[in-house]
């Protein structure tokens, strides 16, 4: 019997002492080693099967297998595609009101609708769809067409005052400065001011309300509450589209407003509008 | 001192092999004991059934990473109950601690898998080559058709053996029946078989072939419990003031001067790790105790009594050396330390259970969403928009009414709901856009911020529960 190798229990040493404690210079395992050369021999094989070394600024060495990232993401963005071509078709063929009955359409249609209102809608509307100073707020309860699906998708899909698209929702607010004299005009902002109850000149909006009724009421209502069928803004409640204070209202009558909103249908696909009419209905606003 | 005076130490050294030989014994048992337990849990517990809720697994045992959902028998955990499971990790680490300072390497020398699997796969070795000595002929054998069958034989065991173990492992991830037969029949997912591979090359690397290694180089245990260890910790050691000088009785000349120590190498020759405890503490230790057991064994034998290698502490020795009666065993485990860590450790054991018991059924989460601030309506209303998380844990589908305090102040309204009961799943989260509205005029309508709590009442039971969030009012500004 070999009698047990204790040359470890004197082990070398580096010569470096620090406070009496020396610094061993023990061996390293082998298995320690072969693990290290294991490694340098994956990293070789790795950069000859795959995109590696950079050859150009164009970029490197496409390795053996010819894998891309850009191709995988292309491959699951084709898969995704697949996966949702049912529940896809289904959104697009039932009836527009008839979505939100079903949860997995409301489902599919709010993350869908989210990253097409992202992409398309928020730079006018704002991300968060509250709108912007002639940009509507969608997630409000005043709608200047309408906030039903119907009304939203076809506000979606056809614009307003969009003038390559036929069937787009269409109407003018005229500048005024030709008909009205400029005190006109001013009677007229302050009764508008009056019946959205804010402060306003007594007597100038007395002479204002007849100035709404012979040229405002035709669109904007006798009661000034609007009209959806012509787009005409309600000027009773607390909601302005560009402003309730006398300068702005001063500018819109003088110098009219024309918002316009493209229309998306053909550069949208009828699922993408889908979606987003739904996401626009249900952010607090829809009707 | 001149280069040519020592030789330059080698580089790299290679494993020195280790067979170690069968012994029996007491501490052997408790060994056999502790493999029969451990290899047993982790093997059968993914296949006992626990009745729950038709919604919920039958496995009793079960993470199930996709519903994030962990099941422990009669227990169910949601993430946001990990706080228990942190727990457990703390009252772990503390048992690690209390086990360290009272009994030294114990986890070490019984219950960790590295020892646990090493110890199976030493076990298979010896059934297929023999003790001891017939494996080091072995190993110096050519190789010849008996040494490959044996060590064919021997591998494939090995390989199953790491393939059960890999196996069991994915078990507690899936329902394990359904996921057998996927297995099987390949259609299990890739994930799975990744899983197994890894942990089967793993365990046919590390049982098989590395060993002790692991330990020595890749574990960092070894080191840091130098740090919980102490004078009165019990540790596996040599009476050397007993042994010593050790020699072979009846060969020497002079055996009435010679220590108990035969010098017959069982000590040596049983131990795994491959040292000599004789040569005093060592970090490659691991306190299995089996060279106790052989040198008992060896003491009987010739008359000698018991404990020349045994569990001591370090200031046992130093009585013992002097002649004086060693500390009684109960003295070095009961003292401040571990009394400290075990009460430590039962104070979380008993917090957790607490919670454990004290947890709801039901959770709210309300997040404002922020962007806008708020919205004005046509009548001036402030409208904000909360995303409201309600947990409905129980096995059945459970209705829950929605209210705000202050009362009386806010109107509310849930996104496609006419009113503010809604419908949570069983075992589900329901997620609603919730509309608090503040009257125009009204004092959160023109604050800045107003506190507000979202009340959520189960109408089954009457249990209720509430998140704080805030109002955003009009002085904020969008």
């Amino acid at each position: 019997m070999s009698k047990k190798d204790t040359s470890n229990t004197d082990p070398n040493t580096t010569g470096h002492v620090w406070d009496g404690i020396e610094e061993f210079d023990n061996p390293l395992p082998r298995w320690w080693l072969w693990t290290f050369y294991a490694t340098i021999a994956f990293a070789i094989v790795w950069t000859i099967l795959y995109p590696a070394w950079p050859i150009s600024t164009k970029g490197a060495t496409p390795g053996l297998l010819g894998y891309s990232s850009r191709a995988s993401v292309a491959a699951d963005i084709e898969r995704y595609k697949q996966a949702n071509a049912a529940i896809n078709k289904k959104l697009t063929t039932v009836p527009l009101d008839q979505i939100e009955k079903d949860p997995d359409l409301v489902s599919y249609a709010l993350n869908g609708g989210a990253s097409v209102f992202r992409t398309f809608c928020a730079q006018c509307h704002g991300s968060g769809a509250n709108g912007n100073k002639g940009f509507p707020s969608l997630i409000d309860d005043d709608w200047l067409w309408g906030g039903t699906i119907d009304d939203i998708y076809t506000t979606i899909s056809h614009g307003i005052r969009y003038a390559s698209d036929e069937d787009t929702r269409d109407s003018e607010m005229p500048a005024w400065a030709d008909q009205l004299t400029e005190q006109e005009i001013a009677d007229v902002v302050q009764y508008v001011r009056k019946i959205s109850g804010q402060k306003a000149d007594a007597a100038m909006a007395k002479a204002g309300a007849t100035v709404f009724g012979d040229n405002c009421a035709a669109c904007h209502g006798d009661d000034g509450k609007g009209n959806r069928d012509v787009g005409a803004p309600n000027l009773t409640d607390r909601i302005w589209l560009y402003g309730g204070d006398v300068e702005t209202l001063t500018q819109t009558v003088t110098h009219g407003r024309k918002g316009v909103m493209p229309a998306w249908a053909g550069r949208l696909s009828e699922a993408q509008i889908r979606e987003v009419a739904v996401w626009v209905h249900q952010q607090g606003g829809g009707e | 001192m001149s280069p040519t005076e020592k030789e330059a130490p080698a580089l790299y050294a290679a494993r020195e092999p280790i067979f170690p030989r069968r012994v029996s014994g007491f501490y052997r048992n408790l060994k056999w004991g502790i493999m029969a337990v451990t290899l047993g849990i982790y093997y059968l517990l993914p296949w006992i059934r626990w009745e729950r809720s038709p919604s919920l697994p039958d496995q009793a045992v079960l993470v199930d990473l996709a519903h994030r959902r962990f099941f422990f028998f009669w227990i169910e955990i949601w993430p946001q109950q990990f706080y228990l499971v942190a727990g457990l990790l703390v009252m772990a680490g503390l048992g690690l601690f209390l086990f360290t300072s009272a009994l030294g390497r114990v986890w070490c020398g019984y219950a960790c898998p590295q020892t646990v699997w090493t110890d199976l796969f030493i076990t298979v070795e010896r059934w297929i080559e023999g003790d001891r000595n017939a494996r080091i002929r072995l190993q110096r054998a050519r190789w010849d058709l008996r040494k490959t069958r044996l060590r064919l034989t021997k591998w494939t065991i090995w390989l199953l053996i790491a393939v059960a173990t890999g196996g069991a492992w994915v078990f507690y991830f899936a329902d394990a029946p359904t996921l057998l037969k996927e297995l099987v029949t390949g259609q299990a997912p890739m994930v799975a078989y990744g899983f197994i591979g890894g942990l089967t090359f793993t365990t046919f690397l590390f049982g098989g072939f590395m060993r002790e290694q692991v330990c020595m180089y890749m574990c960092p245990w070894p080191r840091i419990q130098a740090a919980m260890m102490d004078e009165d910790t019990l540790t596996v050691a040599y009476r050397s003031w007993r042994g010593e000088p050790r020699g072979k009785h009846r060969k020497s000349a002079d055996a009435d001067k010679l220590g108990d120590c035969i010098d017959c190498m069982a000590c040596v020759n049983v131990c795994p790790m491959g040292i000599d405890i004789r040569d005093g503490q060592q970090m490659e230790c691991i306190t299995c105790a089996l060279c106790i057991d052989a040198c008992d064994a060896m003491m009987a034998k010739i008359g000698k009594p018991r404990g020349l290698i045994d569990y001591m502490a370090l200031t046992d020795e130093e009585h013992e050396k002097k002649g004086e009666p060693p500390i009684p065993i109960w003295k070095h485990i009961f003292r401040v330390r571990t009394i400290v860590y075990t009460v430590l450790w039962a104070g979380i054991g008993a917090a957790l259970i607490a919670a454990l018991f004290l947890r709801s059924d039901i959770d709210i989460d309300v997040s404002p969403l922020r962007n806008p601030l708020y919205v004005t309506l046509s009548d001036g209303s402030i409208r904000n928009t909360y995303k409201v998380r309600i947990r409905n844990m129980n096995p059945e589908a459970h209705q829950f009414r929605i209210s705000v305090i202050p009362k009386d102040v806010f109107r509310l309204a849930v996104q496609g709901s006419k009113t503010t009961t809604i419908t949570v799943a069983a075992d589900a989260t329901g997620t609603h856009k919730l509309f608090v509205i503040a009257p125009p005029d009204s004092a959160p309508a023109n604050a800045e911020l107003t506190e507000i709590h979202i009340w959520v009442k189960d109408l089954a039971t009457g249990k209720q529960a509430h998140a704080e969030t805030v109002f955003t009012g009009k002085k904020r500004g969008n």
